[in-house]
């Protein structure tokens, strides 16, 4: 009994010590105080040294918080008690968002920056006007490959993934939209089709490509195709950005048939605190040098046309992450297909999934 | 019989080689120049001096050790009284369904106690932070102390209580003097279970947890996305050398002053 | 007197249960009958007596089987070995210690280890075997999996041994039984209940793993668990995720009914 009380009572004193030394340091890092503007993003998908450079010129304390999927963040803040003042989802999510009323509308005179941004980019389907959410960045899925490991092979289309040649080659992330979407682009249908039959005929193109994959992974696909695991990958753009800056084997190609084209917004959620703040973070963001400088950082593709104008030509110029008209004519932007057909996308992955050896 | 000897020892230190493989997998690249987890550069100490200067790590890894002590110590407390409970309930049928109430969570998938707790604590009014973490690392440790307390008292023979009664013992008595010190080295096997739960926890947490409040293995995660950064290969090589340090100074220090308290050597 | 006392160990125990397993089993049990748009069906429950949830449920049997099994054969002989060592707690702590390294951590040194170009691929080269994919198999998601639960399977049934008799065995010795005859009459028989504690405490896990489905089997390997979270936390559709879990509630009462009832009564007759 006493040596249980004085275990207990030792371990005790470790956990008081230990948020002693944690309130200490929070203190001395100013978290206590009142100006911080809490953001809630993908990880590393900011320069951290442009949230420095925010923070000395407004005086606001950054806390950068991130999340790793659209669902996992629309949760905590449909759930509330979290006080997030900054969020940034795709377009998809958005509409999700806009559904619940879980945005603030953003006050435009309070953005002059936005003025840069492509037009291209703005008052599209999901959120006319603008109303809650402005353009982060964009990018679309494609296939990245090693030049070397797959030898005189040219991969150009989906279709060219299910050459036999490439047994045992191939990751793929693990997305039901962008994985149907790739089986519906290879059969020549859209990748918003609600039609069960091409559904279904997406579904069993997709099995009979089984022998090819190796595995169906998440953001681990960055480091086992840098690192030379597997020669092939379907992924976003930025991925595919990112580890071709580290390996120089890698390419990229936005496949023939057409593809998917994503965007990350900025918008303030309900739970937001400090709306200024989050307004004045967003118009920072859109300076187009701040704006060049984490497009360079990050690796995807700005939306901001002042921006792009500063990047160096081999970043503007690449056609592979800023596409050509012709080929931005067959892109498509997620629509939001309900809940319904969004299950049935989901169902049928599944059993893609189950169905994989 | 040297012969014999030898093997239990081959077999012992190919289970520990395996064991603490990726452990030391992880240490050694925690040295590498190059960055990276694949191809060794370079010497290099960069990554422990990211490490001291990451203010935000450090408070990250103080608060993960923070809810696992104060988590383990309530759900010791609460998981002992449960185990006395589930003991002397004299129904077989309730005893029962104690038992399997107890290994619910246990058994439950963590992302469904993660979304129920979630649930739970909306409807409950609690700020998603600290508070919602602690309560739900204490919520299902509980049934691992259950577990592994229970054996020892049912192991334990009720002649002796019944003869601490006779003696004129008080029921606290028969509880401080008997009970407890017969089942603390279950006590403690749940304490160190309770820990180990906690500071392996992610899928729970990283559903209950709000802005602000961020335990290692949910901020080992998000940072995995961008590829593991050596940083956290450093941090657990510190935290490693450390956690061996006090499990063998703890186990030398308690030797010596008589009677192991620890995971319980008898007489 | 002795109403009292039960009483009051009851009260802590108890309310804790009603807070944490019946509220949230509750809520489990009333998504499971809600839809995508959170209306009463039993949609739920005639999707999952479907092929493909039903395929799922039988491989994520098998291999939560296999990993028990491989788990037990490798801690029996760990635990034994470990009761019969000079510092036997330390040594137990240091089997432990491995576990408190966080898991996902550990999982990423396996993707290094096994890799292409990793150390147990070199190996085999030197052996002569050549370079086996080994990511992304069902042998290595066992493999992990085993490995993860390794302490959970010791602990249990090195409490067991430990608790057990030495002049019991002394005695079976003395009357000419052999090693292996001791060891299946009198050691194994008496510390089935460690052992039994110990399958439970990873084989119903093992139906709920799903992390490392991703990251060591590459989705190759599909568990209830993988299913549950997707739904959960991807599709978002809480309805199905919910009906997912109550099968595997039930299978895991089930479990516990066959594998706990006689483990009582043998703790009746100690």
């Amino acid at each position: 009994m006493k040596q249980l009380i004085r275990t207990f009572l030792i371990v005790l004193a470790v956990a008081f010590i230990f948020i002693f030394i944690v309130a200490r340091l929070n203190a001395s890092q100013g978290l206590s105080g009142g100006n911080t503007l809490t953001i809630y993003n993908w990880g590393d998908y900011s320069d951290p040294d442009l949230i420095d450079q925010f923070e000395e010129e407004t005086g606001i304390r950054v806390i950068y918080e991130t999340f790793d999927s659209n669902e996992a963040m629309l949760t905590k803040i449909q759930q509330g008690g979290t006080t997030y003042d900054l969020a940034v989802p795709s377009e998809y999510a958005i509409s999700k968002m806009k559904e619940e009323e879980l945005l603030i509308p953003l006050d435009h005179e309070l953005l002059p920056n936005r003025q840069y941004l492509n037009p291209r980019f703005l008052n599209l389907s999901f959120d006319p006007d603008n109303a809650y959410s402005i353009p982060y960045f964009w990018g679309t899925v494609g296939i990245v490959y090693n030049k070397e490991m797959v030898g005189d092979k040219t991969i150009t289309s989906w279709n060219d993934l299910w050459d036999e040649e490439f047994r045992n080659d191939i990751l793929l992330v693990d997305g039901a939209r962008e994985i149907m979407g790739m089986g519906l682009n290879s059969l020549y249908y859209s990748l918003n089709s609600t039609n069960e039959s091409e559904l279904q005929q997406a579904k069993e193109k997709l099995h009979t490509l089984s022998p090819n994959i190796k595995a169906i992974v998440g953001d681990e696909v960055k480091m086992l195709i840098g690192n030379g695991e597997a020669p092939i990958g379907v992924v976003w753009s930025g991925m595919a950005a990112e580890i071709m800056y580290e390996n120089e084997d890698l390419d990229y190609v936005v496949p023939e048939e057409g593809s998917n084209l994503w965007f990350d917004n900025m918008v303030i959620p309900k739970t937001a605190d400090n709306i200024e703040g989050a307004h004045q973070f967003i118009n920072f963001m859109l300076d187009p040098e701040n704006s060049a400088q984490n497009a360079e950082y990050v690796g995807y593709s700005t939306p901001n046309e002042k921006a792009l104008e500063l990047l160096p030509e081999d970043i503007s110029g690449d056609e592979r992450f800023y596409p050509s008209p012709e080929l931005t004519e067959k892109l498509e932007v997620y629509d939001n297909l309900g809940k319904e057909v969004l299950a049935y996308y989901n169902d049928l992955f599944l059993e893609f999934k189950i169905e994989l050896r | 019989m040297e012969k014999k000897r030898k093997w239990p020892a081959i077999y012992l230190s190919i289970v520990f080689v395996i064991l603490y493989a990726p452990i030391f997998y992880l240490m050694y690249y925690s040295f590498n120049s190059a960055g990276t987890m694949y191809s060794f550069d370079g010497f290099t100490l960069d990554w422990y001096r990211e490490v001291f200067q990451d203010t935000r790590l450090l408070v990250i890894v103080l608060n993960t050790v923070i809810n696992a002590l104060l988590s383990a110590v309530v759900s010791t407390i609460i998981g002992v009284f449960g185990a006395l409970a589930i003991m002397y309930v004299k129904t077989q049928r309730i005893k029962n369904t104690l038992l399997s109430l107890n290994n619910v969570l246990i058994v439950s998938p963590d992302v469904i106690i993660g979304a129920s707790f979630l649930i739970l604590f909306t409807i409950i009014g609690i700020q998603l932070g600290f508070t919602s973490v602690l309560l739900a690392h204490i919520a299902f440790s509980v049934p691992i102390v259950v577990i592994m307390v229970l054996p020892k008292l049912q192991e334990m023979s009720p002649a002796l209580i019944d003869a601490a009664r006779d003696l004129g013992a008080s029921r606290f008595e028969v509880l401080s003097k008997v009970i407890l010190p017969y089942i603390t080295p279950g006590i403690f096997a749940g304490f160190f279970m309770a820990l180990t739960y906690s500071l392996d926890d992610f899928a729970v947490t990283f559903f209950v947890t709000g802005n602000g409040f961020t335990t290692l293995s949910v901020e080992i995660y998000s940072l995995a996305r961008q590829g593991v950064s050596l940083t956290i290969n450093a941090l657990s090589t510190i935290i490693f050398l450390v956690t061996i340090g006090l499990v063998i100074g703890y186990y030398f220090i308690s030797r010596q002053s008589g009677g192991l308290t620890g995971m319980g050597v008898r007489k | 007197m002795q109403t009292k006392s039960r009483n009051f160990y009851l009260f802590p125990y108890t309310f804790w249960i009603a807070l944490f397993v019946l509220a949230p089993l509750g809520l489990v049990l009333f998504y499971s009958f809600t839809d995508l748009n959170g209306e009463f069906t039993l949609g739920n429950y005639g999707a999952f007596f479907t092929s493909t949830y039903l395929q799922l449920t039988l491989s994520s049997f098998w291999y939560a089987f296999l990993i028990a099994i491989f788990s037990l054969l490798v801690a029996y002989p760990t635990a034994l070995l470990l009761t019969k060592t000079k510092h036997k707690q330390l040594w137990l702590l240091l089997i432990i210690v491995p576990s408190w390294i966080n898991l996902l951590l550990k999982v990423y040194a396996f993707l290094g280890i096994f890799g292409t170009y990793g150390p147990v691929n070199a190996l085999l080269e030197v052996a002569g075997i050549g370079p086996q994919q080994l990511l992304f198999t069902d042998f290595s998601f066992v493999l992990v999996s085993v490995y993860i639960f390794i302490p959970f399977m010791i602990l249990p049934i090195f409490n067991a041994l430990d608790k057990l008799n030495p002049s019991i065995v002394d005695a079976s010795r003395d009357l000419g039984a052999s090693s292996w005859t001791t060891f299946r009459h009198v050691i194994f028989p008496l510390t089935i209940d460690g052992v039994r504690a110990g399958c439970q405490l990873v084989f119903i896990p093992s139906l709920s793993l799903f992390m490392i489905t991703r990251l060591i089997a590459g989705n190759q390997v599909t568990t209830l668990g993988t299913a549950i979270e997707q739904h959960f936390l991807v599709t978002q559709n809480w309805g199905m995720g919910a009906t997912i879990a109550v099968f595997l509630i039930i299978a895991m009462v089930i479990i516990m009914f066959l594998t706990g009832k006689r483990g009582m009564t043998n703790g009746k007759k100690a």
